[in-house]
């Protein structure tokens, strides 16, 4: 199991049946590969469509119709589009039930950073701060560790924010840890880790609650 | 009815220092054609206001790799590598705005309202300057109207009254645009006598002038 899949597979069991979604760009799209049966929920892309279906076949592609970045959609029966302003009305208006988002660091506040490093890379935030405040859940899903090692999961992001204590939700393909008034609660570790390596990977502090921690299962 | 002009006459009409938006979504409802005629009328020092810089060769970033702008007010640059590249060098002033918080802007350029107060940005770079209210327990940011001398937008279809429908996500930000500038330019796929009122989406007493996508 890749990291794709195995954040795929424990990210996709926090929807409810009926909940309103929008997902982030790249790794976040991992969890609509692996929705449970039984669970059916409402995609939204942000550049004003709900109800979208796969990418179309070679050749049957709508120059109109894409997601947020820019790549061919079909939709799917029931479907509806929509405008920009309405679009984040239903973000911003808290009528998105839970939103997924990738990040360059996050941190035990619920702090996180994803749209700029000063004097390297600006590509901007697009709906990302809307999103990260006005979604119910917010889910970050992230490799535990950057590319070379260091912990992206921190005591304080050091980057410019995307949004202030809005992270409800943090998995990794080690651990899912749940941001709370006290602090970043350890919940689950992936079946080939332990709560030391955990730790070790780790900058911020992780709290081990009474209910203790519970091995990922991947269904 | 709104009149049915050239893409060179519209770009005619745009000169020196004016402020432009551009409707679409990473070029996905982009009015080509007139980006096109801008290109070739090569008017400089223009302000655009635009959720994204496009691509390259698609949209408002065609522009963008002609130097065509002092300023841009958009929510996101990742697609055209050139707006970040002038924007480092200076050559370019860049205003991030958040996604939401750019089309309600908009928004309320078109709607004649002051201004709004957003969550949206609150303990972020975005907040710096701003006007900062706790509104309901909760800390808001004052955003101000944005409006433009030009908006140039785009449609599926058109009918010479200047009544305008969309196909899928092309609507994005072209229906506020349309409020939201002093002369309104839609570049339509399709021109018909007129349409079923059940299927305007956005007024035709907005539109100042039609084109005719490639004309």
């Amino acid at each position: 199991m890749d990291l794709r899949e195995k954040v795929g597979r424990r990210g996709a069991r926090l929807f409810k049946d009926g909940m309103l979604v929008n997902l982030g760009i790249g790794m976040p799209t991992a969890l609509a590969d692996y929705i449970p049966e039984g669970i059916q929920l409402n995609f939204q892309t942000e550049n004003g469509a709900i109800g979208f279906g796969p990418a179309p076949e070679e050749g049957y592609d709508n120059p109109y119709l894409t997601n947020a970045g820019g790549s061919p959609l079909t939709i799917l029966p029931g479907g509806c589009y929509f405008d920009s302003a309405t679009s984040f009305a239903l973000i911003r208006g808290g009528h998105v039930d839970a939103t997924v988002l990738g990040v360059l660091e996050v941190d035990e506040k619920g702090n996180l950073a994803n749209y700029m490093v000063p004097g390297k890379l600006v590509p901007g935030m697009g709906g990302a701060m809307d999103l990260a405040i006005g979604a119910k859940m917010v889910v970050v899903v992230t490799e535990h560790c950057d590319k070379t090692g260091n912990p992206k999961i921190l005591k304080r992001c050091k980057l410019p924010l995307t949004a202030k204590e809005s992270v409800h939700w943090i998995l990794s393909e080690l651990a899912l840890m749940e941001v709370t008034k006290e602090g970043l609660v350890l919940r689950e570790i992936a079946p080939d880790t332990t709560i030391e390596e955990v730790r070790s990977k780790t900058e911020a502090d992780l709290i081990i609650s009474a209910d203790g921690v519970e091995t990922v299962k991947y269904y | 009815m709104a009149k049915v002009i050239t893409s060179d006459e519209v770009a005619a009409m745009v000169n020196k220092g004016d402020t432009i938006m551009v409707g679409g979504f990473l070029a996905v409802g982009s009015p080509e054609t007139i980006c096109d005629a801008l290109v070739r009328r090569n008017v400089k020092d223009l302000s655009l206001i635009c959720n994204d810089t496009g691509w390259p060769d698609r949209g408002a970033g065609k522009l963008i790799m002609n130097h065509q702008f002092k300023k841009v007010i958009a929510s996101h640059l990742g697609t055209n590598r050139e707006t970040g590249r002038q924007m480092s060098n200076g050559e370019l002033e860049v205003e991030l705005n958040p996604q939401g918080t750019l089309i309600e802007r908009i928004r309320a350029g078109g709607n004649g309202v002051g201004g709004f107060y957003t969550p949206t940005g609150v303990g972020t770079l975005v907040a710096e300057g701003k006007e900062i209210r706790i509104i309901n327990g909760r800390e808001m940011l004052l955003e101000t109207p944005l409006r433009a001398k030009f908006a140039f937008i785009k449609a599926f279809l058109g009918d010479k009254y200047g009544n305008l429908r969309y196909q899928a996500t092309g609507r994005n930000f072209n229906p506020e645009m349309a409020f939201a500038a002093d002369i309104v330019v839609a570049e339509v796929d399709n021109l018909v006598d007129f349409m079923d009122p059940e299927d305007v989406t956005t007024l035709g007493v907005l539109v100042d002038y039609l084109v005719r996508r490639g004309k």
